[in-house]
């Protein structure tokens, strides 16, 4: 076939098998003990894996937020809406955003290595033998986990990049706690603003993980194939998050 | 059990099997007994595994059939093949043990998935099925902490679980040192003789299948080269059985990999 017309029509295909790989997922979910077991055991999985990267980086981003946001509101003497400036640029964007990035690359990659390793080792074979859908039994809850601890990612990080910013700006900066704390309160909202950003993050986890266990599931039975599943994870699901975040954001914003 | 060489339980009929213009498999016929064991032999990549994989309904052949207890193999629903490999156990080539669950997680997993068995009594069937095959007290080890041996004792006793009619085993002894091998092949037989189960084996190892099957197929050049008991193989006529059960380096087995496939084709 001609090349330049595989350039276009492969990530259309390779779209369409994602695709299809949700639905033959969603198809069969039945919610059943064993499910919801799976599921609360890989939440918490990846939600460990991930926790601690996701409060370091969110103390840090809320700190170098307040400082940016300072230094330019201190042109117009207006310093003290720093609070609202980093709490609405906070839940609306970068909280979700950079979240779902962390995920990808902390909890994404293991589970694309994880299944890539069961297919190498015939373990996805063995299931299919013994009359195990192994899409229901091992993709499934990886993926509903994305979409459950994601949101609760972003609450941390979130949280964590609040109280960056309150070191930053009252403890280094002196800013009256009383007017940062009124600010966030009266001018950032929790429905629009924080729970917004929230039923982003649960896209953006459906996302990553959907593309996790995807690559993982097709990863070619070899070491090499497991590499280059986790990498596959990464790069795509990076781009889609800030494609979808876009999107989500010119149609619901 | 005795065998009945009129009673065959797997019918395998001018089965091919290609991958792109690649022949795997180009009209291969066997008749594996109820009871029996049986091994495919056959050097690296010639097609055993792809055999198994027809025989379990993994794959379907370009032509031809497999006929498991009077019923075409290739032709059944997902649902039928969902219940068909109920009666089937598998051993693939190294054990492939759920790395994530214990020892007897791995065995409990086909149990727990087929049948509502109550807790005592699931744990009363997989610690039987662990004793059977000398592994009582291991059930709690995860599969990493199980040396070559054991892996594929555990995988034997999760295979034949759910007291499966046919075991297939995908090179059972490779990798394994002489007294693993020994145990893994006497357990086999053992198995097979007490469950009343008839086993195909793929295996490299001429000696222990000597000891071991009743019946031997030698796969070469996608086609079946020799049949017969083993005993009988050794001496063989043929060259290519001739040349695998001896071990020869010249014959008509040949040493290079044939990506065309145009050889097989003009040869047969
Ligand atoms: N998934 C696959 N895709 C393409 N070719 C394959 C695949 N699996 C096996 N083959 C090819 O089919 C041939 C037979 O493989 P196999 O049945 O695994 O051989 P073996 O006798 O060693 O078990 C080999 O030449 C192998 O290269
Ligand atoms: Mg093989």
């Amino acid at each position: 076939m001609n090349t330049s017309i595989q350039n276009i029509t492969a990530p259309l295909v390779q779209a369409g098998r994602i695709g299809v790989f949700l639905m033959r997922m969603l198809a069969g979910l039945r919610l059943s003990a064993s499910l919801m077991r799976s599921t609360m055991q890989q939440s918490y999985l990846v939600g460990a894996r991930s926790l601690v990267i996701i409060m370091i980086c969110g103390f840090f981003v809320g700190m170098v937020l307040s400082l940016q946001a300072i230094n330019a509101l201190q042109q117009f003497g207006a310093s003290d809406q720093v609070s609202l400036l980093v709490g609405k640029s906070l839940f609306r964007e970068l909280g979700p955003v950079l979240t779902a990035l962390l995920f990808a690359g902390r909890a994404g990659t293991a589970v694309a290595a994880e299944i890539g390793l069961m297919r190498a080792t015939s373990q996805i074979d063995a299931m299919e033998l013994m009359a195990i859908d192994p899409i229901q039994r091992i993709a499934l809850p990886r993926f509903l986990a994305g979409v459950i601890s994601v949101p609760l990612l972003t609450a941390m990080f979130n949280a964590l990049a609040i109280m960056g910013s309150v070191v930053f700006s009252i403890g280094v900066m002196g800013l009256d706690p009383g007017i940062f704390w009124s600010k966030l309160q009266t001018s950032v909202y929790f429905g629009e603003d924080f729970m917004g950003g929230i039923y982003k993050s649960m896209v953006f986890g459906g996302l990553v993980s959907l593309i996790a266990v995807y690559f993982g599931y097709n990863a070619q039975p070899t070491g090499a194939g497991v590499g280059t599943a986790t990498t596959n994870t990464v790069v795509l699901s990076s781009v889609l998050i800030l494609i979808f975040d876009f999107i989500m954001t010119s149609f619901f914003a | 059990m005795a065998m009945n060489p009129n009673d065959p339980i797997i019918r395998v009929r001018n089965l091919v099997f290609r991958r792109g213009s690649r022949v795997i498999l180009d009209d291969v016929s066997m008749d594996i007994p109820r009871g029996g064991i049986v091994a495919i032999m056959g050097p690296s990549g010639v097609g055993k595994t792809t055999i198994l994989r027809l025989i379990s309904g993994q794959l379907k052949p370009d032509s031809g059939s497999v006929e498991v207890n009077g019923t075409m193999v290739s032709e059944m629903s997902e649902k039928a093949l969902h219940e068909f490999r109920k009666d089937v156990g598998v051993l693939l080539q190294n054990g492939a043990l759920f790395t994530d669950l214990t020892v007897f997680e791995n065995v409990a997993t086909p149990v727990r998935e087929h049948s509502n068995l109550p807790e005592p009594v699931l744990r009363r069937l997989v610690m039987a099925k662990l004793h059977s095959v000398g592994l009582g007290g291991t059930e709690d080890l995860m599969p990493h902490e199980l040396s070559g041996g054991m892996a594929r004792r555990v995988a034997l006793a999760r295979a034949v679980v759910l007291d499966p009619k046919i075991v297939l085993f995908d090179e059972p002894m490779a990798g394994l040192d002489p007294i693993a091998i020994s145990t893994v092949s006497r357990l086999m037989r053992e198995t097979n003789d007490s469950l009343g189960l008839t086993s195909i084996v793929v295996t490299h190892n001429v000696a222990q299948m000597k000891k071991l099957v009743d019946f031997c197929y030698i796969i070469a050049a996608g086609k079946i080269a020799g049949e017969g008991p083993p005993g009988d193989l050794g001496s063989s006529e043929d060259p290519a059985v001739d040349q695998f059960m001896n071990g020869k380096v010249d014959g008509p087995i040949p040493f290079h990999y044939d990506a065309s496939g145009k050889n097989w084709s003009l040869l047969g």
